[in-house]
């Protein structure tokens, strides 16, 4: 981490532009400001994407990923040293980039207030050094929501277009190339990302700080009670933009290499807390099933370009979607202080609305998940949209059958009371039963009865209950190879 | 074929293109209102000061505390309002109110250096309120007869004898939700003043010329005193009619008090709590059938839940009523509408503008009462159609009912209906858990302003010494392609190369008394205005091609920028014929006009012919749902739908699929809470931001997603043979929610018929299942035998906002 505490200057485009604004300043109104409104503000709280732009973000050793994200959520003060492309960076009227290319051939635009957006998500698709273009059919396995130039349509699962109906746009998406080598943008992945910028920077005597290690991220928060620590800013902006909160000092967290680490050992496998989810999604690769299952329904891909573990469970929010599957996986988190740290199970973890045992001054500093792993696992998520919605009912299992026989059971719940759950009263319903649908049955009968869950705008009482009830008779139906007839 | 209609050789009408801004789009280069603020000098920013209360009297404000914030300017109260205190037409709707009459209603507006300054000065303004007695449900303003506006009835036939002829009557009550536009660029007004005193607002406005007439009675100018631009919108859909105008004239009044230029722009919880949306509404109904289910008599009553103020809830109430037949005819009908007045936000046009509403009424009692009939949904729906010299209810003959009947065929056989049955029959009978199902629904849409006086348009259409031209029209873009299509009028009127000509954004100062870029009828009216304009300046051209070419002014023909005569070889180019024309001192400009010809509506009676012509649609949709827990996907949407001769493929396909997906998002999936209960909240929407109120993403687009342009759809009465296209295909989406019923249907027992609420949420879906597996809904009753008791349906639904409330409610008897 270089140091560089006075001037806080970013690269736009390719042009270095210095930020001097109030630390609630957002990214977006900042860009914004100096001139690049392509980037447009939908909806602040990072569900429409048409804000979205490029940053470079670190991808390994000496090479750089060109990450979407919402400009609407993070300060721009976090952006110090940092490379961000816009929709105005990728090509000109007279020479479109490729994405721009085939989103105007296609129809994609009819407002076109969305589109930037789209373009920038996009085009991070369009370089995401994974994807490849192969034979037609080389990815129909990965379902429709894959072209088969290797385009995965979840990398727009966080913009919204109100016009087109979608359509133009997944053609555009799925007609894209390979990126030619001559592509500039392209051979700027094949050098190192701007490292993250030690920064102190304040204005109107509020601060934004970016600590260089843990120990001074620790020291600033047990010194000054009132910081504001975060990470991805995804919850953290929607309070500063639709709840107008307003902070004395908020400490930048999401680059702390102690925070970003992610080992396998014999015990466990271990997370750091300032991994965005789609860094761990990357790096696990499936090696956690029910996680590879639940982060496609985790808000969309921008939010998880941004957002943490850490922050997911440092919000201690009921309805965050990694609890109820954390929760069965028995995870254990690491919490650091200034005086050390320690070891505590999820489980006990949540006290109440919002509230843990995380101490003022303590900081999440990775959770672990024990090995081994269960041999049936699922996450079921209950909510009105597919993709990028929040949970009104969230269900984790882990269960280990042997013999036809339920050994261990774990199962997490979200959305049902004030803190996420465990489901002990099910989990021992199960345990030592044979794995059958009649057994299943009994066991939902218990699974509808926990929790209290409420009524709200996303849900009734009755059918979050009637969501319970239904969940472990689904997962069995899942389990057993085809359905029967009615 | 009319003149009107006529195509000349080689037209650049009905070429498939993007766009004309895509290029601007897609690099982040296309100028909305507020993108205009960083390139202005000193803008002031403006900030609502908001009443919470459902419905309360304003006892005391208090501005001075605001004053002392550092960065506050000043303070806009109902005293800086130099004209009328009003934001709209009827004098309803004051602009600063003393009575907060919904929850979030403004009071005043503060003005700052910075949005911050002005969102801090806002919350030191102090204000006092008493409480007053509110109403949030519909059903509780029916209840009290709390009501605005006209209350017509539709009538035609004989209901009574209607009745006494069918054999199965039902009926039963429908409550049903409204629909947030969320256009992605919310509300914008940035206005200045010039020295002198002319005030110019750029205005993310559908409807300029009535911006202009609310500023100028506001500030009590003539309306050459005010100019309103818009360069484009983020999205309208019908909310950007009616609702720009107020937030307009703040900024007027601002910007005249304070020397400096004033920007308001709603952020999306402000635009979703204080902008009005589609109407949801409450009806009750009775109809009657033949036993071989021909329709006999229909009786209804329909309440549109209007919101505060009367807004635009008379037309959308009207277009309801002209549109409850879809494409049915009903020998005998009554329908009675009413306007409630509740405590929220005035609701307005949106995309279909009543006319979704209507239709949905009748789409849900075929729905219901087919399995009840013993028929299957899409035979019940085909044998209904209108046939050939049959009229509407109000009086207008439909005209070319065969092509309803055209578009139901073809998409019957390029969906392969029949053959999906069987497979689907065949899949669901295998399958316990998932069901699967296809619906097939049709559409018949009115094209024009139900008020006559509305269907008209202007342009101007400049042709400059070079051969360039620059065409101006009334008409507004707000994403469907209108200026796109409005280049390719003038190039073929004209017949010059596309490159010829530009579009200059649509200003007041331009052209003058436009109708709101609305009703689908913006190709339609300033098309014909654009072709007009052009068409003089061509004639005058002629001439001058005449004594050029040696050939009589009538065989001269303009063609991709050369001017041939008939029986020729001589020719001349575009720009030359231009240049000689200028030097003979021809005009080269022309202001162009055009009226829709042949309507006539009488708001007494119901009676007349208010629609130029009819769009007509089929599409059939197959989902599946889990039965475990509602959730469903669309698997594959197949449709026909009738724009005419199109002018412009690319664009017209997009209508197509977006209106769709946006029907469908109202039916399916928006889902607009308000909170009713006694408290400080009461009358609070509960789904205010995109976290909450969820529209249409990637997940919600069919898998498998055909359309096509109906064939041999010339329509003689529009330009170029074509048809509006904007609002129709929105209810092409009905077979969504149609095929939503018949699939939770399939969990029950065969006829059973299923009561599925709006939007089919997957609750709502699942709950819909459950009823099905009890075997069916109570809703119904057949004419002299009673209803049965439903078991399934959870008696009470306190969740449930009031929107939902009835659906679940045993209808009544007959």
């Amino acid at each position: 981490m270089t140091d560089q505490p006075s001037a806080l200057d970013v690269t736009v485009n390719g042009q270095l532009h210095t930020f001097a604004d109030e630390i609630h300043t957002n990214l977006l109104d900042w860009l914004r400001s100096e001139g690049f409104t392509g980037a447009k503000e939908g909806c602040a709280e990072g569900e429409c994407g048409a804000c979205s732009v490029l940053v470079a973000r670190p991808d390994g050793e000496g090479h750089t990923r060109w990450t979407a994200v919402n400009a609407c959520l993070p300060p721009a003060a976090a952006f110090a040293g940092q490379e961000i492309i816009t929709a105005e960076g990728l090509g000109t009227v007279d020479s479109l980039h490729p994405v721009q290319h085939e989103m105007a051939l296609r129809g994609g635009s009819q407002c076109g207030y969305c589109t930037p957006g789209f373009i920038c998500s996009m085009a991070a698709e369009y370089y995401r050094p994974e994807r490849a273009c192969g034979p037609d059919d080389a990815h129909a396995a990965d379902g429709p929501e894959h072209g088969a130039n290797g385009f995965d349509l979840h990398s727009l699962s966080g913009n919204l277009c109100r016009c087109t109906g979608y359509r133009p746009i997944r053609d555009a998406a799925f007609a894209l190339g390979d990126v030619p080598d001559d592509d500039a943008l392209g051979a700027r992945r094949d050098r190192p990302a701007p490292e993250a910028v030690r920064t102190s920077y304040s204005c109107g005597g509020r601060r934004f700080v970016r600590p260089a290690s843990l120990d001074e991220a620790l020291r600033i928060l047990q010194d000054e009670p009132g910081a504001v620590p975060v990470a991805g800013s995804t919850d953290w902006g929607v309070d500063v933009n639709i709840r107008s909160t307003r902070a004395d000092l908020v400490v930048g967290l999401d680059r702390l290499p102690e925070l970003r680490t992610l080992r396998e050992t014999a015990d466990y496998i271990e997370l750091g807390a300032a991994l965005t989810l789609t860094e761990i999604e990357r790096t696990l690769d499936g090696r956690i099933p029910l996680l590879a299952q639940l982060f496609p329904q985790f808000a969309s891909r921008l939010i998880r370009n941004g957002a943490t573990i850490g922050g997911n469970l440092g919000t201690g929010s009921p309805i965050g979607d990694t609890p109820p599957a954390l929760l069965a996986l028995e995870a254990e988190l690491v919490l650091a202080g200034v005086d050390g740290s320690r070891v505590v199970p999820l489980a006990d973890y949540f006290t109440g609305y919002r509230q843990t045992v995380r101490m003022p001054g303590e900081l999440i500093q990775a959770v672990r998940i024990p090995l081994p792993l269960a041999g049936i696992t699922a996450f079921h998520k209950i909510a009105k949209r597919r993709f990028d919605d929040i949970s009104s009912v969230a269900v984790g299992y882990a269960i280990d059958v042997a013999d036809g026989v339920v050994r261990t059971a774990r199962i997490g719940l979200g959305g049902v009371a004030a803190t996420p759950l465990r489901a002990t009263a099910v989990e021992a319903a199960l345990e030592g039963k044979p794995w059958t649908a009649d057994t299943a049955r009994a066991a939902a009968a218990v699974l509808q009865q926990e929790g209290t869950p409420m009524d709200d705008h996303r849900a009734s009482s009755k059918y979050r209950r009637a969501m319970l009830g239904t969940s472990l008779r689904k997962l069995y139906a899942e389990t057993v190879s085809t359905e029967v007839a009615s | 074929m009319s003149e009107l209609s006529q195509r000349p050789a080689n037209p650049v009408v009905g070429e498939s293109m993007p766009h004309e801004a895509a290029r601007l789009h897609v690099t982040g280069t296309a100028l909305y209102t507020d993108d205009l603020v960083g390139r202005t000098h000193a803008v002031l920013h403006a900030y609502p000061v908001r009443g919470e209360h459902a419905h309360a009297r304003v006892t005391r404000l208090d501005t001075t505390p605001a004053m002392s914030v550092p960065g506050v300017v000043r303070v806009l109260t109902a005293d800086d309002v130099p004209g009328v205190n009003d934001a709209g037409t009827r004098h309803d709707e004051p602009l600063f109110p003393s009575e907060v009459m919904y929850y979030g209603h403004p009071v005043a507006w503060v003005l700052g250096e910075t949005l911050e300054a002005a969102r801090l000065g806002a919350q030191a303004v102090e204000v006092d309120y008493t409480d007053l007695p509110s109403l949030v449900r519909v059903t509780d303003a029916i209840e009290a007869g709390s009501y605005q506006g006209a209350q017509p009835t539709l009538e035609r036939g004989d209901i009574d004898s209607g009745f006494s002829s069918a054999t199965k009557v039902f009926s039963g009550e429908f409550e049903f939700a409204g629909q947030e536009h969320f256009y992605l660029e919310t509300h914008c007004s940035l206005a200045h003043v010039d020295e002198n005193g002319q005030i110019f607002i750029q205005s993310s406005t559908q409807h300029p010329t009535e911006t202009q007439d609310i500023v100028s009675h506001v500030m009590g100018i003539p309306a050459n005193a005010v100019t309103v631009q818009c360069l484009r919108m983020g999205g309208g859909f019908g909310g950007k009619e009616m609702q720009p105008h107020g937030y307009a004239a703040i900024a007027a009044i601002g910007a005249t008090l304070t020397g400096r230029p004033v920007r308001i722009r709603l952020n999306r919880t402000q635009d979703l709590t204080m902008s009005g949306k589609r109407h949801g509404f409450h009806a009750t109904w009775k109809v009657g059938f033949s036993d071989d289910g021909l329709l006999q008599a229909l009786d209804a009553t329909l309440v549109a839940d209007g919101g505060w103020s009367i807004d635009l809830s008379e037309p959308v109430l009207a277009r309801a009523l002209c549109h409850i037949d879809n494409a049915y005819w009903v020998p005998n009908i009554r329908v009675h509408g009413r306007i409630a007045k509740t405590h929220k936000t005035s609701q307005t046009a949106f995309r279909g503008f009543g006319g979704p509403q209507g239709m949905l009424v009748l789409e849900d009692i075929l729905g219901r009462c087919a399995p009840l009939l013993g028929l299957d949904p899409m035979e019940l729906r085909r044998r209904n159609f209108y046939a050939e010299g049959q009229a509407t209810p109000y009086g207008m003959p439909v005209r070319h009912p065969e092509r309803m009947e055209a578009a139901w065929s073809q998409v019957m056989s390029s969906a392969d209906v029949d053959r999906r049955q069987q497979e689907i029959a065949a899949f669901n009978a295998t399958h316990a858990d998932t069901k699967r199902a296809i619906a097939v629904t049709p559409v018949k849409f009115g094209i024009s302003f139900n008020l006559t006086a509305f269907n008209q348009g202007g342009a101007l259409v400049l042709v400059y010494k070079d051969g360039s031209v620059l065409i101006n029209h009334g008409g507004t873009e707000m994403g469907q392609g209108l200026h796109t299509k409005m280049l390719q009028v003038a190039a073929t009127a004209l017949g010059v190369p596309l490159s010829t000509v530009r579009l200059a954004p649509t200003r007041t100062d331009k052209v003058a008394n436009t109708s709101a870029t609305a009703a689908s009828s913006g190709t339609d009216l300033n098309g014909g205005a654009v072709k007009n304009a052009c068409e003089q300046i061509r004639e005058r051209l002629a001439v001058v091609a005449s004594g050029l070419l040696g050939v009589p002014p009538r065989d001269i023909r303009f063609e991709a920028g050369i001017v041939r005569g008939l029986g020729t070889d001589a020719e001349v180019s575009w720009e030359e014929l231009v240049n000689k024309a200028y030097f003979q001192r021809v005009q080269l400009s022309a202001a162009g006009f055009y009226r829709t010809e042949g309507l006539h509506w009488d708001a007494t009676t119901f009676q007349g012919e208010p629609f130029k012509y009819f769009a007509y649609g089929a599409a059939a949709t197959e989902v599946e749902v889990d039965g475990f827990t509602g959730a469903y996907t669309t698997r594959r949407v197949d449709i026909v739908h009738d724009v005419g001769d199109s002018l412009s493929p690319l664009i017209d396909l997009g209508q197509i699929e977006g209106g769709f997906v946006q029907g469908a998002g109202w039916l399916t999936l928006e889902d607009l809470r308000w909170d009713d209960r006694d408290g400080p909240t009461r009358g609070r929407l509960s789904t205010q931001a995109a976290s909450t109120y969820k529209l249409p993403s990637f997940s919600e687009m069919p898998v498998e997603f055909n359309i096509a342009l109906l064939d041999k759809a010339h329509e003689e009465g529009a330009v170029y043979g074509s048809k509006a296209v904007g609002e129709p295909p929105l209810m092409l989406a009905f077979s969504v929610r149609e095929a939503l019923r018949q699939a939770a249907g399939a969990f029950g027992p065969v006829g059973a018929s299923v009561n599925l609420a709006s939007p089919a949420t997957p609750e709502a879906v699942y709950w819909a299942i459950e009823e099905a597996r009890a075997g069916g809904s109570n809703g119904l009753v057949i004419e002299g035998i009673p209803a049965k008791s439903t078991t399934s349906v959870p008696d009470t639904k306190p969740m449930l906002p009031n929107a939902e409330r009835g659906q679940y409610g045993v209808p009544t008897g007959v």
